[in-house]
């Protein structure tokens, strides 16, 4: 552990992460990211970073190494796509058992490996570890090492046990397993000086291909790609490339950076996410292999493909952008996405309501900054109930997000669409620009929303529904609880609920105009500003004047 | 009756098992206001949920308390105590489900005296049920997890009928399975319903997870049984359990409250809900309502429909033991051959399989004895076996992520059965119809069946 414990270190100490250079050595010694809390947590762990960051290498037996939770009630679960080998869709695991326990699982996991290798020959056996095999001791780098020496088969120890940390931490440890033992073993059979890394894109759902197409036709050879659609060798062998480019932010900078530092490949950070981002990271690429030997026409060339690629994918987002144009995005993502997507959005017509940076690092924050003009609609963390806020005052009309958050935006009848990785669909480069779009407009113009939205004949107008309680708790939420309240400061507490969030009306407010005399909308609305600014609250609104007449004894009716 | 097998392999390839925390939670679910809390590394609980959330397409709740290295190194005290606290706190539910993983079993954790220690020091919480199982990931299966969390419910919630307060007899008990789906769990409400009798189902996944639209705003389970309701169980006069694996949960219930019950095996078969539904006539003393007389001979034209397509196909399946028993037996009931069959964990019923042997094993085996079947039957996790096979894949069971309205697959009851049916049925039907002989393969068609062994009567 206490070598784990150096890696972990080491990776915090990351010289090419701002974030963690920032940070004061007593924080650093915390980790990357916050404590996580309990019964309060999210997300995965750091064997779930681990096993994400290399399981796109399709040719590789991915052992996990642990008891049936950690493999069994989650594999094959992610769309990392392959054009060939399909090992890596299998799910291999030691399945630990209560005897494991007590005399220790080490003899059980080289038996594992040497199945694997029997059955189904792989070119390397990742072996991961987790938090049971980790706390009784085995040593799983012992036994990848005996397993190498008497099987002739590379077997990769991953180090990176669910409790050290988030998933963040994982991706990092896994890169520095591929540091530590894979990259650097082979030797490409010829290299050329349009050789290039991909660092941290793992083709989720077929995206790289979206883009290779494009460096093929510049005859750019991607000689590895870490690791999406990768095989073992061209990991192996990546050390020989002459530039890399880094893409999915911060998970795998330790593996960017230090391969700079020992064979000399300059990178940088990209995105293939958005018209104006691909073409950057083109530029980019061609920048640094000319700089590293290739032929400066390399440049022309390059400029050539991406006017003619940009032109096309205007062309074809032109029909949409008048129907997209002002519609406002609300996107609960995280990390590279929270402006690479911005951009990307921007670029056809819409606006982004507002953009969690949870996940950001603080360049990733930058960018968002850069991109959105101030930090206003930037936010750390937003629970369930403000996002259905956003969704239903019209903040926002669509939600992109990961599938977790999918349901309040779906069952408040608002359009969702999936931007992590169980998507079905690949938004990378010109052409996904255009297929993001595409399925936006698809979510948002369908017409069953209308339907899903109306309520059941039967039920009652005006009554107090979910959807007021859930638009009239949020401010009260932080507040201490009401049963440490006094009947008047419950009270105070009620009225003080905000309704209309954009003039700051409250509900105390609005009771006491109708009270005064308001007794319909437009009455409250002169008086108190209500639902004069986006309109989103004035259901809300109408349905506190409709209560409030009611108890006065004013019939609605009449009055209005 | 089948030999039991264990696979000897020291690497499981292709899990069909998943792991004992998840099923536990699962069953924490159906109780009304609930949070199910895994003790544990946070990723315990993050693979749990996506698990549950691609297979019910619903929004999960469940939580972790988060153990780091450290905290598990030093005991996870502080961090339960933490966890109930905050979940207290920020979501007001009615109980917390409370489940141990590998994690704090290896360390030795001892959850019931947290707890004890807990409501010691914090009886400003006492409004909050809190429930817990020993649910260590390297024993036992998914189905064993449910099993200790429904039999925690019992112990935890059920109180002793009061002295002087009568038992209602129209109140029924019911302990459905792990592999009763939402969807089962209303056709039964409707059919106790149809008898007068008033059920109380623990848990009831139907009120939240039926994929209804919410008529709360809430971060725990919606709808369920209230633990009020779990409370009062005592009061009703029968209890009627639905799989093997509800036969301790069952024990329970009668030792704490003296409430007598029966076990079905299955729901799934004529035979099976003839029982039913004499039994439910029987309690209640009402004669079977005319919708389930028509039900059942819709079941017995359908029998005699499907039989052309399912009689003598051969059917591997890969499932936990109750599921597999309900459908392996039902199906040899229809004329198929059960030619595979690989569980996850020990069970009385796996012997009992109409089969020559059960396999506690991986979908590997399943594959490699599925070779020569005319149907693959397990849950979404199949789908790389039935391709490479080209074999027709019937899905069932849990996770199914592939396909819509999982929650809703029905199969109990002569109505479930009836569809259970047609659905295998056309899978088959379609299936034989692009293979139809042609003049060169004639001979060869259809190919060389065994011929089925006699059938056996199973209960």
């Amino acid at each position: 552990m206490t070598n784990l414990n150096q890696t972990i270190q080491d990776v915090f100490n990351e010289p090419g992460c701002g974030k963690n250079q920032n940070k004061s050595e007593k924080e650093r010694k915390k980790g990357c990211t916050k404590q996580l809390q309990p019964g309060g947590a999210a997300g995965g762990c750091a064997f779930d970073g681990a096993k994400i960051a290399l399981q796109p290498i399709t040719d590789v037996a991915h052992l996990v190494h642990g008891p049936i939770a950690c493999e069994g009630n989650s594999w094959d679960n992610r769309g990392a796509a392959s054009s060939g080998a399909q090992t890596y869709r299998t799910g291999f695991t030691t399945d630990m058992v209560e005897h494991d326990i007590v005399f220790g699982g080490e003899k059980h996991l080289y038996k594992a490996v040497k199945e694997i290798i029997t059955k189904y020959d792989p070119p390397a056996v990742f072996v991961y570890q987790t938090c049971v095999p980790a706390m009784i001791g085995d040593d799983i780098d012992a036994v990848c090492k005996a397993a190498s020496e008497k099987f002739g088969t590379p077997c990769i120890p991953i180090n990176s046990p669910g409790f050290v940390g988030p998933k963040n931490l994982g991706n990092k440890l896994a890169g520095e397993a591929l540091l530590k033992h894979v990259i650097g073993t082979v030797e490409p059979e010829y290299t050329t000086p349009y050789d290039i890394n991909i660092i941290g894109e793992y083709n989720l759902s077929g995206e790289l291909w979206q883009v290779k197409p494009l460096l093929d036709e510049l005859g750019i050879r991607i000689l590895s790609c870490i690791s999406g659609d990768a095989r073992y060798k061209e990991v192996a062998w990546s050390h020989r490339a002459k530039a890399a480019m880094m893409v999915c932010s911060k998970a795998m900078i330790n593996v960017a950076r230090k391969m700079e530092e020992r064979y000399g490949i300059p990178f940088f950070e990209g995105s293939f996410y958005g018209i104006g981002d691909m073409s950057d990271s083109l530029r980019e690429i061609a920048r640094l292999l000319i700089e590293r030997g290739a032929d400066p026409e390399l440049m022309d060339r390059t400029e050539a493909v991406i006017a003619r690629e940009e032109a096309r994918a205007w062309d074809r987002i032109e029909p949409y952008k008048q129907r997209l144009s002002g519609k406002k995005v609300l996107l609960i993502t995280g990390g590279v996405k929270s402006w690479s997507v911005v951009a990307a959005l921007q670029e056809a017509g819409m606006e982004i309501a507002g953009t969690s940076v949870k996940k950001s690092t603080k360049e990733d924050k930058e960018k968002v900054k850069k991109l959105m003009g101030d930090d206003a609609h930037m936010f750390d963390d937003l629970t369930p109930r403000e996002m259905y806020r956003k969704l239903k005052t019209a903040e926002a009309d669509i939600m992109l997000s990961g599938g977790r958050s999918q349901f309040i935006a779906l069952k408040a009848g608002m359009p969702w669409l999936d931007i992590n990785q169980e998507r079905h669909y690949a938004y990378a480069g010109y052409h996904g620009m255009v297929e993001l779009v595409h399925e936006i407009d698809r979510t948002l113009s369908n017409p069953m929303w209308e339907q899903v939205r109306a309520r059941a004949p039967w039920e009652e107008e005006g009554g107090e529904s979910w959807e007021t309680r859930a638009m009239a708790e949020p401010e009260t939420e932080a507040a201490p609880s009401v049963a440490e309240l006094s009947p008047d400061e419950q009270e105070a507490a009620r009225r003080a609920t905000g309704v209309c969030v954009c003039k700051g009306v409250n509900t105390g407010t609005l009771e006491d105009a109708v009270h005064a005399g308001c007794s319909t909308l437009g009455d409250v609305a002169a008086a108190t500003g209500a639902s004069t600014g986006c309109g989103g609250c004035a259901p809300f609104v109408q349905r506190i004047v409709n209560r409030v007449s009611r108890s006065d004894g004013v019939n609605v009716q009449e009055a209005a | 009756m089948a030999e039991l097998i264990k696979s000897g392999k020291a690497c499981t390839v292709n899990p069909l098992k998943m792991s004992q925390p998840i099923g536990g939670a699962l069953a924490y679910m159906g109780m009304r206001g609930a949070m199910p809390l895994l003790h544990g590394s946070q990723g315990c609980t993050s693979f749990g949920l996506v698990l549950f959330v691609r297979h019910f397409r619903e929004a999960i709740p469940l939580q972790t308390t988060a153990m780091s290295e450290v905290a598990t190194v030093l005991g996870g005290y502080e961090n339960v105590e933490q966890a109930i606290i905050n979940i207290a706190n920020k979501t007001k539910p009615e109980i917390i489900g409370i489940c141990s993983t590998g994690v704090t079993e290896t360390k030795g954790d001892d959850v019931p005296g947290f707890i004890q220690l807990f409501r010691q020091k914090h009886p400003e919480y006492d409004h909050i049920a809190l429930v817990y199982a020993s649910t260590p990931d390297f024993k036992g299966a998914f189905q064993d997890g449910w099993t200790k969390a429904v039999t925690a419910l019992v112990e935890g919630l059920v109180e002793p009928r009061g002295e002087g307060v009568a038992i209602d007899p129209a109140r029924v008990n019911i302990l459905p399975g792990c592999h009763i789906t939402p969807g089962d769990i209303d056709e039964l409400r409707d059919i106790f319903e149809a008898f007068g009798l008033v059920p109380t189902f623990l848990p009831d996944l139907s009120g939240s997870l039926d994929g209804h639209i919410p008529e709360d705003f809430t971060p725990t389970t919606l709808g369920g049984t209230g633990v009020d309701e779990a409370r009062a169980m005592g009061r009703a006069a029968w209890t009627v359990a639905i799989g093997k694996q509800m036969r301790g949960a069952a024990e329970a219930l009668e030792r704490k409250a003296g409430v007598p019950f029966r076990l079905f095996d299955r729901l799934t078969g004529l035979a099976a809900n003839d029982a039913f539904i004499s039994f439910l006539s029987d309690i209640s003393g009402r004669p079977v309502p005319n919708k389930y007389r028509r039900q059942r001979g819709q079941l017995v034209d359908a029998m005699l429909d499907g039989h052309f397509h399912i009689g003598g196909r051969r059917v591997a399946i890969g499932a936990e033991p109750d599921l597999l028993y309900t459908v392996g037996s039902f199906l040899h009931e229809m004329g198929a051959v059960i030619s595979a069959a690989v569980t996850t964990t020990s069970s009385p019923m796996n012997i009992l399989l109409p089969a020559e042997e059960v396999l506690i094993g991986d979908l590997e085996d399943l594959e490699a004895r599925a070779e020569d079947a005319d149907l693959l039957i397990t849950h979404s996790h199949g789908r790389q076996a039935a391709a490479r096979l080209h074999v027709p894949f019937f899905r069932m069971g849990l996770p199914m992520f592939d396909m819509l309205g999982a929650g809703h697959q029905v199969s109990v009851g002569y109505r479930g059965t009836r569809d259970l049916i047609f659905a295998i049925g056309n899978l088959l039907m379609h299936a034989h119809q692009s293979h139809l002989p042609t003049p060169d393969t004639w001979r060869e068609y259809p190919s060389a069946l065994p011929v089925p062994p006699a059938q056996e009567t199973v209960q």
